[in-house]
């Protein structure tokens, strides 16, 4: 099962087991992991999943849809790396992925 | 020997409150208590990619069984409540079984309106408000059969578009002038009758349903004007119902739903209530009971907080969505009392507008269509309470987030 670390702002991080075909989000969620609330349950309408991913990943996680971009763009903790992990889906290729949690 | 809290339903409010009281130090045993099958699910998705068949079961789960087991959290399930003794400090199960708590969640949410109409309980007659009620109405779909929806509110219209994307023939019968007539200006339920109609759904409007007929099951749906569709498939959507009778009958105050404070506590200090079965307080809004899963999840934590001595008060601004065809409707805010609506953007032909809501000149709710950014700022601008002309709101010229962040500057200098 892929491995997804969670970066807090705080400097605490959590190295957790994410099943394939989950999302980085649920990683957060089962998990129990801070600063990802994930209000809409993952249906890319909340914004309260945000997480900014590690450089080297940017090129395998890939690019956000239209939707996802917008709601991006008006949040506050905005940085180009931004994404919305709900949006993410977790493969075997993300094994060791690195996201870190804007601070609240 | 620690107590143990004990929460009484196991949806969306019981998923957050049971992980989160474990996390502020609940060091007893967490026992949760629901009447279904399963355990917590995602209901959103019940009328939209369930019933479309893009989500299956295990997809819905809000958190994995495992996690549950991690967090020490005991489930029962297919149990149901009879009663409570706050004296004793112990509840009842439908069974005999007398459970004793040291705190207790009521987290009951709502049910569904019935209707009692002639052949209302006719096989092929469905509501819709858990998974049974969607794996029954799944059941009775069959391409180019003819579905009938009776009652145009969010889930009714939410239905309509899956049934329509699944080959069926659906029509839509409202009581009301419109659709949505409750929860939206005519401005919004003018644009989503569009929508629907252009999908090839019929959306009737004032229209009154006096009963359904058909042999062993529903094959059509008679109308007080006379009128009547034929109908393979029916379901109602007139709206829920909180579920307070338990904490009635153990003499909580309650005013359509049970009533707490800002801390989830209910009038019993080793009792919270949790989701859409309470009535809380809004620093915007005054006494509100919201159908909402973010108001369930957030006012959850604050819960947990308070069953273990903290206090974490719940202020979040109401926000609700809604998912139809390629249309994505973000409601910022409760246009409760509105004198005023502003329209950004162009609602009769294209799909993509924001409907602002003002009252006495302060916007207090936005219905954004296909415009997550501006339901962003929205949120923004009515929790800071910062004041924008209908003007303003209105010309696209100038970006909503221009608009925030200058007021923002403004306020600061």
């Amino acid at each position: 099962m892929p491995v997804i670390n969670y970066l807090q702002s705080n400097g605490k991080t959590f190295e957790v087991e994410v099943p394939v075909g989950s999302s980085v989000m649920q990683g957060a969620v089962d998990n129990m992991i801070e600063g990802i609330a994930a209000e809409c349950g993952g249906a890319c309408s909340c914004a309260t999943c945000e997480v900014y991913v590690d450089e080297a990943w940017i090129g395998v996680v890939g690019e956000a849809c239209d939707i996802e971009k917008d709601m991006l763009a008006a949040s506050s903790a905005w940085r180009t790396n931004s994404r919305l992990s709900c949006q993410i889906e977790v493969t075997p290729d993300l094994n060791g992925l690195v996201v870190m949690i804007p601070a609240a | 020997m620690h107590e143990t809290c004990i929460i009484i339903g196991a949806s969306h409010a019981a998923a957050q409150l049971a992980p989160s009281l474990r996390q502020e130090g609940w060091p007893g045993p967490i026992m949760v208590i629901g009447d279904e099958a399963c355990l917590p699910y995602h209901r959103p998705p019940l009328s939209k990619a369930y019933l479309s068949g893009e989500k299956s079961a295990p997809d819905l789960l809000i958190r994995s069984a495992d996690v549950y087991t991690r967090f020490g959290i005991e489930f029962r399930l297919g149990e149901r409540v009879e009663s409570i003794d706050r004296s004793r400090k112990t509840i009842t199960l439908r069974g005999g079984e007398e459970l004793a708590y040291g705190k207790l969640a009521i987290c009951t949410g709502t049910r569904v309106q019935t209707v009692t109409l002639p052949g209302s309980t006719l096989a092929g007659v469905h509501y819709l408000r858990n998974i049974e009620d969607i794996d029954r109405i799944k059941a009775d779909v069959r391409p180019v059969g003819r579905a009938v929806i009776v009652g145009g509110g969010y889930i009714g219209l939410e239905t309509a578009a899956v049934l329509n994307k699944l080959g069926m023939h659906v029509t839509v019968l409202e009581m009301a002038p419109r659709v949505l007539a409750r929860v939206t200006a005519q401005q919004v339920s003018e644009f989503f009758q569009r929508v629907h109609r252009e999908e090839g759904v019929d959306i009737r409007t004032s229209i009154a349903v006096n009963g359904f007929e058909g042999d062993s099951r529903v094959d059509r749906v008679v109308c007080a004007d006379g009128t009547h569709f034929p109908a393979d498939l029916v379901i109602i959507g007139v709206g829920v119902t909180p579920n307070v009778e338990l904490a009635t009958a153990a003499e909580l105050a309650t005013d359509n739903g049970i009533l707490v404070d800002a801390f989830a506590r209910t009038s019993d200090p080793d009792i919270v209530a949790v989701g859409d079965c309470t009535m809380h307080p809004s620093p915007l809004y005054g006494y509100i009971r919201l159908e909402s899963v973010p108001n369930a999840t957030e006012q959850a934590k604050s819960a947990a907080a308070t069953l273990c001595d903290k206090e974490k008060p719940y202020a979040a601004l109401p926000w609700f969505w809604s998912d139809q065809y390629d249309i994505k409707l973000q409601i910022a805010g409760l246009n409760q009392g509105y004198d005023q609506v502003v329209v950004r953007g162009d609602r009769s032909v294209k799909r993509s507008f924001c409907a602002f809501y003002l009252k006495m000149g302060k916007l207090v709710a936005a219905d954004c269509v296909n415009r997550p950014q501006e339901f962003m700022v929205s949120k923004k601008l009515i929790s800071e309470g910062i004041e924008l002309t209908p003007g303003q709101l209105a010309d696209e010229s100038i970006g909503l987030r221009t608009l925030l962040d200058g007021a923002r500057s403004d306020v600061s200098t």
